[in-house]
C-alpha cells in the first residue's frame, strides 16, 4: 500500500437541491493528523459520512486505505475507526458490553478481545465506568466510549467527527494528546470548529466553507497565506508631525496601509498592514534611523488562524481586505 | 460469529433488558390462556383449535409491537450510523433484527406449549394438527415479523412503524375475507396472497409446498425491501 491513505477526488454530494459538498479534492498521507475546519453546515460531517461509507457521493470518488468507498465499502470499513457526531451509542448497554459488541461485530478474536477492551478502556480513561450503562454516562464519558470503540481494532485510519465536543478542559487536553500520539503512526482526520484545537493537534488543515474546499495547508503555511500580517510601531517623533511620519511609513515598499493609533507625550503609535508576506521590520528600522526617529517599539503580529478562518469562510467579507489594501496602495 | 448473529444477540438482550419483552410475552400468554381455558372449562373441550384460530389476529397487534423499534429507533437515535459504519452488510443488519424478533416471538409461542401439554394430559392430543399448528405459527409469525422489520426500515418513528406494519398485515388478512366478493378468475390469486389461509392449511397437518413457498417468499421479499430501504440512503 502506498503512503496515501485517503484520496478524495471531485467529491460532490447533493441533498435534494442543496449541494452540501462541492467538488472537494484532497489526499491524506500516513502519519498525518488532518483537521477539518469549517463553520457549522459547511459539509464537514457529510464528507466524513461519505468517507465512512454511510452516505454515497453524488459525484466524484473517494478511496480510503486504497479501497473505493462505494465499490469496496466493507474493506474500507474494516480499515477505519469512526466516531460519529454526537456519539450515538446504545444506551441500554454497559460500557464493556458495548465495546464487546463492537469487537464481535469487527470479528475480533473472542479470546483476545477482553484484554484489548481493557487496554483501550484504560487508555481512554474508562476504568471507573466500565460497568455503567452508557445511557447514564455524562457526555464526556460517552465521548470517550465512542473513541474507545473507534480505536478498538487498532485501525489504520481514524475518522473523528468533533471528538472533543462536550469534554471538560482536562479531558480535552488528554484526548488531544491521545490523538497526537495515534497520529504518529496512523492517519487521523478530525473535524472541529474550535480553532485552538486544530493548532494543538493537527499537522495539516483543510478549511471547508459552503461545501467547497477553500484552504489546504499546515497551520503555519495558512497563517503565512494571510497576507503580510500586521506591525505595530511606536516612535518618538522628536518634534515631527505624526502625519508626516505616517506618510513616510506608508511610502515604504511593501506597506499596504499605515494608520495612526494614538499619540501621547511625543510618542506616536502606528499600525502598519503589509501588502505581501515580506518582512517589514528591516525597512521600518531603516526608516526610523534615516529620519532620526527614536524607535520605541516594533512588533510583528502574524495573522492568527482565526483571521484566516474568518476571511476564508465568510464569503462576502473575504474579498474586502484585499480590495481595500490594493486601493490604499495605489494611492500612496 | 457472523455480524447478523452478533446483532441479533444484542437485540435480544435489549428486549429482555427493557419491559418490552416481558409485557408482550405476558399479555400474549394471558390472552391466549384466557381463550384456551375458557374453551376448556366452559365448553368442556380440550383442543387447541380456538387458540390457533385467533393467532392471525393476535399476531397483527403483537408482532408490530415487537418489531416497531428495530430499525426506526436506530435511525431516530443515530445509532444506525455507528452500526452501519462497522464492517457489516446491510442485509446482515436486517437479518439480525429479524432473527431477534423471531427469538422473542418463539419464546412467547414456547410458553403456550403448556396448553398442548394440558390437552395431552386430559385426553389424546391430535398430534398432526398440533405440530402442524405450531409449525404454521412459526412460519406465519416469520411473515409478520418480516413485514414488521420492513415497516421499521421505512421510518424513524416507532409509532408510524407500528401502524404501517399493522396496516400491511391487516391488508393481507383482509384479502382472505374478500375472495367471495371477487370474480371467479381473481379468487385463486387473492386467496393465495392472504396471510392466514396457508396457516390454516398447515394447521390441518398437511404440509404443502405452496404454503411453505408463500411464507418463505413473504419473508424473503419483506427482508429484501427492508435491505433496499436501508441501502437507499446511499442512492441519493
Amino acid at each position: 500500500m502506498s503512503d496515501v491513505m485517503i484520496e478524495v477526488d471531485g467529491l460532490t454530494k447533493d441533498y435534494g437541491s442543496t449541494r452540501a459538498v462541492d467538488q472537494v479534492s484532497f489526499s491524506v498521507r500516513k502519519g498525518e493528523v488532518l483537521g477539518f475546519l469549517g463553520p457549522n453546515g459547511a459539509g464537514k460531517s457529510t464528507t466524513m459520512k461519505i468517507l465512512t461509507c454511510f452516505l454515497s457521493p453524488t459525484e466524484g470518488r473517494a478511496k480510503v486505505a486504497g479501497f473505493d468507498v462505494f465499490d469496496q465499502s466493507l474493506e474500507v470499513r474494516q480499515h477505519i475507526g469512526y466516531l460519529p457526531e454526537d456519539t450515538p451509542i446504545y444506551r441500554d448497554m454497559t460500557v464493556v458490553e458495548f465495546l464487546a459488541f463492537a469487537a464481535a461485530m469487527r470479528g475480533m478474536d473472542p479470546a483476545k478481545s477482553p484484554g484489548r477492551i481493557k487496554e483501550i478502556g484504560v487508555r481512554c480513561g474508562l476504568g471507573d465506568v466500565a460497568g455503567k450503562l452508557v445511557g447514564e454516562l455524562s457526555k464526556g464519558y460517552r465521548q470517550r466510549v465512542g473513541l474507545a470503540q473507534a480505536m478498538l481494532h487498532d485501525p489504520d485510519i481514524l475518522i473523528l467527527d468533533e471528538p472533543t465536543s462536550g469534554l471538560d478542559p482536562n479531558q480535552i487536553v488528554e484526548i488531544r494528546s491521545l490523538i497526537k500520539e495515534i497520529g504518529r503512526e496512523k492517519t487521523v482526520i478530525l473535524s472541529t470548529h474550535i480553532l485552538p484545537e486544530v493548532q494543538a493537534t493537527c499537522s495539516r488543515i483543510l478549511i471547508i466553507s459552503g461545501g467547497k474546499l477553500v484552504a489546504d495547508g499546515t497551520p503555519d503555511s495558512l497563517r503565512a497565506r494571510e497576507k503580510g500580517g500586521r506591525y505595530r510601531v511606536v516612535v518618538e517623533s522628536n518634534g515631527v508631525a505624526k502625519e508626516a511620519i505616517r506618510d513616510r511609513l506608508a511610502g515604504l515598499a511593501g506597506v499596504a496601509r499605515c494608520e495612526i493609533l494614538s499619540a501621547e507625550d511625543g510618542a506616536h503609535a502606528f499600525a502598519i498592514d503589509a501588502a505581501a508576506s515580506s518582512d517589514l521590520r528591516k525597512p521600518i528600522f531603516r526608516a526610523a534611523v534615516d529620519n532620526r526617529w527614536t524607535l520605541l517599539e516594533l512588533l510583528r503580529e502574524s495573522a492568527s488562524l482565526e483571521d484566516v478562518f474568518r476571511n476564508l469562510t465568510t464569503g462576502d467579507i473575504a474579498g474586502e481586505p484585499g480590495a481595500e489594501s490594493s486601493v490604499e496602495k495605489g494611492k500612496s | 460469529m457472523s455480524p447478523a448473529l452478533v446483532i441479533s444477540r444484542r437485540e435480544i438482550r435489549t428486549y429482555f433488558n427493557s419491559p418490552v419483552a416481558y409485557i408482550v410475552v405476558t399479555v400474549f400468554t394471558i390472552l391466549t390462556g384466557y381463550l384456551f381455558f375458557t374453551q376448556l372449562f366452559v365448553e368442556k373441550q380440550a383442543d387447541m383449535r380456538a387458540f390457533f384460530n385467533i393467532m392471525p389476529l393476535l399476531f397483527m397487534f403483537m408482532v408490530p409491537a415487537i418489531t416497531m423499534r428495530l430499525l426506526a429507533d436506530e435511525k431516530a437515535s443515530g445509532t444506525l450510523e455507528l452500526l452501519i459504519t462497522l464492517p457489516v452488510r446491510d442485509w446482515e443488519v436486517v437479518v439480525g433484527k429479524f432473527l431477534a424478533a423471531m427469538a422473542l416471538l418463539c419464546t412467547a409461542l414456547g410458553l403456550t406449549l403448556i396448553f398442548a401439554i394440558t390437552v395431552r394430559s386430559l385426553g389424546p392430543l391430535d398430534r398432526g394438527p398440533a405440530i402442524g399448528g405450531y409449525l404454521g405459527l412459526v412460519l406465519m409469525g416469520g411473515a409478520y415479523v418480516a413485514i414488521g422489520v420492513m415497516a421499521s426500515s421505512f421510518t424513524r418513528n416507532s409509532i408510524v412503524s407500528f401502524i404501517v406494519a399493522f396496516a400491511i398485515s391487516f391488508g393481507l388478512y383482509l384479502l382472505g375475507r374478500l375472495t367471495q366478493f371477487l370474480p371467479q378468475s381473481w379468487q385463486g390469486l387473492v386467496a393465495f396472497l392472504s396471510i392466514d389461509g396457508h396457516f390454516e392449511n398447515i394447521g390441518r397437518g398437511v404440509i404443502d409446498t405452496r404454503d411453505l413457498v408463500y411464507y418463505f417468499s413473504m419473508i424473503g421479499v419483506s427482508l429484501l425491501v427492508a435491505t433496499l430501504s436501508l441501502e437507499s440512503r446511499r442512492w441519493r
